[in-house]
């Protein structure tokens, strides 16, 4: 049954203009594909003995990230708020399995889904594909197989 | 100015997620749930993105370079390989347990939800783990 009463397709159509926009400019300024877990990867690579030349920009992407909702709230007088349906150890598993993952298969949401998709990437399309249905096929099983 | 950029579009990418309601792990497990009640917005915020972004790097990529740097970074692999395929399929377990994949995460970090922070402890494990045992992308 498709959830009539959550489904916001205006607010969707609207920010996922802007995270088109945001991935263009990226590309139109500074020459790279908007992918989060890659820039992130980036940051960590001093720890690993890497050069630190990208650094400073990624840096500057993530604090970009991190201000947005808040600057959303201030502008827009409505707080953001999240929930997490799930529990805790469920967060913490995926967490590891996104981390993982995403480094393993070189590229998450944005840098394949968004980023790769439009650049018409078999690559990103493939991983895609992989990551769409693994996380409905996760969710199905938590869902319908444990009661969550 | 290269970082400047960043930090504006940083905070474009934010606003997308924000108002797109993709920062919310609720709205991302309710489009995975298709068995449940499913809410299409997550597709809608997909089909808009790729929207703008495919007619959007089709004329910026036919330009000869970026304007704050000598030339444009993109990914050179071409195979559809096993690292590639078996990394996806363990995001897509771990985005589906959680309803967080890096973006979202990183932006809802000053949202003050417990939970949240215990998914990027551990996606920075997760990365770290990966980086140090010996597989390099």
């Amino acid at each position: 049954m498709v959830d009539i009463e959550s489904f916001s397709p205006g607010p969707a159509a609207a920010g996922g203009a802007l995270i088109g926009l945001a991935a263009v400019l990226l590309m139109a300024l500074n020459g790279r594909i908007a992918g989060i877990s890659g820039i992130v990867a980036g940051i960590m690579a001093p720890l690993k003995g890497e050069g630190r030349a990208d650094f400073s920009w990624r840096l500057a992407f993530v604090a970009g990230l991190v201000v947005a909702p808040l600057l959303f709230a201030l502008f827009s007088g409505a707080p953001v708020a999240v929930s997490t349906p799930h529990p805790v150890w469920m967060m913490a598993l995926g967490g590891i399995f996104v981390g993982y993952g995403t480094r393993l298969g070189s590229g998450c949401t944005s840098g394949h889904g968004v980023c790769g998709v439009a650049r018409l990437s078999r690559r990103s399309l493939a991983a895609t594909v992989m990551f769409m249905a693994s996380a409905i096929a996760t969710v199905f099983v938590v869902h319908q197989l444990f009661g969550f | 100015m290269r970082i400047l950029s960043a930090l504006v579009v940083g905070v474009l990418f934010g606003l997308g997620l924000t108002i797109s309601g993709m920062i919310n792990p609720a709205k991302i497990i309710a489009f995975l749930d298709v068995a449940g009640n499913w809410d299409p917005s997550l597709l809608v915020v997909m089909v808009s993105a790729l929207a703008v972004s495919f007619v959007g790097y089709r004329v910026i990529l036919a330009r000869e370079k970026p304007l704050y740097e000598p030339s444009f970074h993109l990914p050179t692999k071409t195979a559809i390989d096993q690292p590639l395929l078996v990394g996806s399929a363990i995001f897509g377990a771990g985005w589906g347990l959680s309803g967080l994949c890096p973006g979202p995460a990183i932006s809802a970090t000053m949202l003050f939800a417990p939970p949240v922070y215990a998914f990027l402890a551990a996606m920075v494990a997760g990365m770290l783990l990966h980086d140090f045992s010996g597989r390099r992308t």
